[in-house]
């Protein structure tokens, strides 16, 4: 059954396809790219227990055995990182049925959503560095259309940095892999993480190491590399905002901790110090400046950078249940931060702004809308027994016995600031006097919170069902801690 | 920055009509040569892409447009379904996704020739490659 293995790349990319030819037909556009997520949805699912009942799945692509072909290699950190793209996906999808114009979608939106989750699956999948490369740039392109699309002069602005940062950092990333070939004469993860074993991983490779922290950096929204992000999510419609801020940038941090658990990981002392430095820094930063907003769209992508700093940190703490935490965390923030940016949408619409100052009282027009705000906003902060302190608490306690004391104390800070700039949207948007007219607040918003609920439901859902979720991913954490395990199952032997 | 061309230019419509089938039948030799010499399906589009542009170029966008009414979309659409629909011939016998099969087959008066599914893959990519080329250069154009 390892055909299986197709479904998360295959169904995107030939369904996007098929999407170019009904480009006039709205419609048609929408049935056909609702069937293929949820197909799509499915077909991640069913890879997820597959691979948890059997373990790795490896498929080596054209009949070429590693290190010489592609594989596309499925461990437990791919197939649930899968699991969490393909379930953000379908929210988003269908909340864009609902907010992104017909003229909009005429421009070929969902083929290139369809696209873009190729580029992101591709990347959670591939076994081999510069096929990584190619499913990166696959993602990158369809994200300047998507970011660009509509074309408003502040889209077109920050798509042009956007634009300019990321060719500079598929430029580094050429660059890296063309030294680390020179280096080990192999593209192949497993066989990196032999030839690095082998070769002892000294100065050289620990300057390639931290090209590719830097390359990765910028894609992930890393300190001091993040400067592009705040504005750059702030800018496209809801849908795709919360798209990238939920699903894109987490494939730099994903490719962090495949590069950094099979390749670079004999000289943790200083790599993944360098990592939990600029972990620290990101949350602080990141956090700072939501605290400093008061548009509700860049406080939330603000709060992204920060929160991909705990995702660093728990990672470069690099302890089992620190990376369970950091897993927990990905998958928590994901479906956490996806529901905000809807919610943010869903406020937009009915106000007609995003300047926080301008708001008010949409608790007592829609209070569905507010009460579900809230959870998902509490979530974020880290409030028990909602998702969010289920994903800080491993962080703290792992930071605790590895002894990384000043940066478990960041985090707890930058927790509370969470809080307050959470409490902050809450109060400037959904309490007091309503600022919106008669008018706007009769405006129905019931259709566009189905697709928003299903995401609070699940960040209260894990985070109850905290225990089985997190020894999960204590099992992933386990299987990347040891990379003996992805070696073999990738190289035979 | 527009540039007036002269609306009759009698030995470029003429070369051009000419030209432009030549590098269209040089476009489809080197997709054929692609597969053990210089060439395939990514040259093989830029080159068709470059013979209909010089039809573009000679005569206006308009008559062009009447007479190979055509959304270049459509191609890069069904070239990306064509070469991913080839790789699946792999996994329905059984073997991984993106496997070639060839044999090689004796005709009468064109002699020994060999089929390949890469040639059905390429294809797709000289109908992408052609036709994304086409829609970025046509693009531009249209914006001054």
């Amino acid at each position: 059954m390892t055909n299986l293995v197709l479904l998360p790349l295959l169904i995107p990319v030939i369904m996007g396809a098929v999407l170019i030819f009904f480009s006039k037909n709205e419609k048609a556009q929408k049935i056909i790219s609702g069937i293929t997520m949820i197909a799509l949805l499915i077909g991640s699912i069913t890879l997820f227990i597959a691979v948890a009942v059997e373990g790795t799945l490896v498929m080596e692509l054209g009949d070429w055995q590693p290190p010489y072909g592609i594989p596309l290699v499925i461990d437990r950190l791919a197939a649930f990182m899968l699991l969490v793209s393909a379930i953000v996906a379908t929210s988003t999808l269908f909340f864009a049925f609902k907010t992104i114009s017909p003229i909009r979608s005429r421009y070929f939106f969902y083929p290139f959503f369809f696209f873009l989750l190729t580029g992101i699956n591709g990347s959670f999948m591939t076994g081999d560095l510069f096929n990584l490369f190619v499913f990166f740039e696959v993602m990158l392109i369809s994200s300047y259309i998507l970011m660009a699309h509509g074309s408003t002069n502040f889209q077109l602005r920050e798509t042009f940095k956007y634009f300019v940062i990321n060719l500079f950092a598929s430029m580094l990333f050429l660059a890296g892999v063309a030294y680390i070939y020179a280096a080990t004469g192999t593209l192949n993860f497993a066989h990196l993480g032999v030839r690095v074993a082998e070769l002892g991983q000294d100065n050289i490779l620990n300057v390639i190491a931290v090209l590719f922290i830097v390359v990765f950096g910028i894609k992930g929204g890393l300190f001091p590399l993040y400067f592009w992000l705040p504005r750059a999510y702030t800018g496209p419609p809801t849908a795709i905002a919360a798209l990238f801020g939920g699903l894109l940038t987490k494939v730099g941090l994903y490719a962090i901790i495949r590069m950094f658990t099979v390749v670079f990981n004999h000289d943790p002392d200083f790599t993944h110090t360098v990592l939990l430095v600029m972990a620290a820094f990101t949350m602080i930063l990141g956090v700072l400046g939501a605290v400093a907003s008061y548009n509700y769209k860049s406080i939330l992508a603000y709060h992204c950078i920060s929160q991909y700093g705990y995702i660093m940190m728990g990672f470069s703490i690099f302890s089992p249940i620190a990376i369970a935490g950091a897993i927990y965390f990905i998958a928590h923030h994901s479906i956490v931060k996806t529901a905000l940016f809807q919610f943010a949408g869903v406020t937009e619409k009915i106000t007609g702004t995003s300047d926080l100052k301008k708001m008010g009282g949409v608790l007592s027009s829609h209070p569905w809308l507010a009460w579900l705000f809230f959870i998902a906003a509490m979530s974020l902060a880290g409030i028990p027994p909602l998702a969010g302190f289920f994903a800080k608490y491993p962080l703290v306690l792992g930071g605790l016995e590895e002894g990384n004391y000043i940066v478990v104390a960041v985090a707890l800070f930058v927790g509370l600031l969470t809080l307050y700039s959470m409490i902050k949207i809450m109060k400037f948007v959904y309490w007091g006097k309503a600022k919106h007219d008669e008018e706007r607040q009769k405006v129905s918003v019931r259709k566009l919170l189905y697709s928003v609920a299903p995401l609070v439901i699940l960040t209260v859902v894990i985070g109850f069902g905290a225990e089985p979720v997190l020894q999960f991913t204590t099992e992933i954490a386990d299987e990347i801690l040891d990379p003996t395990i992805y070696i073999t199952s990738v190289l035979g032997e | 920055m527009s540039m007036k061309w002269k609306t009759n230019n009698l030995l470029f419509i003429h070369i051009t009509r000419v030209t432009a089938f030549l590098i269209l039948a040089l476009s489809i030799y080197l997709f054929f040569a692609g597969h053990n010499n210089p060439g395939g399906g990514f040259i093989g589009g830029l080159m068709l892409a470059t013979s209909i542009l010089l039809l573009y170029l000679t005569f206006d966008r308009r008559k062009i447009n009447k007479m190979l009414p055509m959304n270049y979309a459509n191609w890069i659409g069904a070239g990306i379904l064509i070469s991913l629909l080839t790789g699946l011939i792999g996994t329905v016998v059984g073997k991984p996704y993106l496997t070639q099969f060839f044999d090689y087959f004796t005709l009468p008066f064109f002699g020994e020739f060999e089929l390949t599914t890469a040639v059905l893959f390429d294809f797709g990519i000289y109908l992408g490659v052609g036709g994304s080329a086409l829609i970025i250069i046509l693009a531009i154009a249209e914006d001054t």
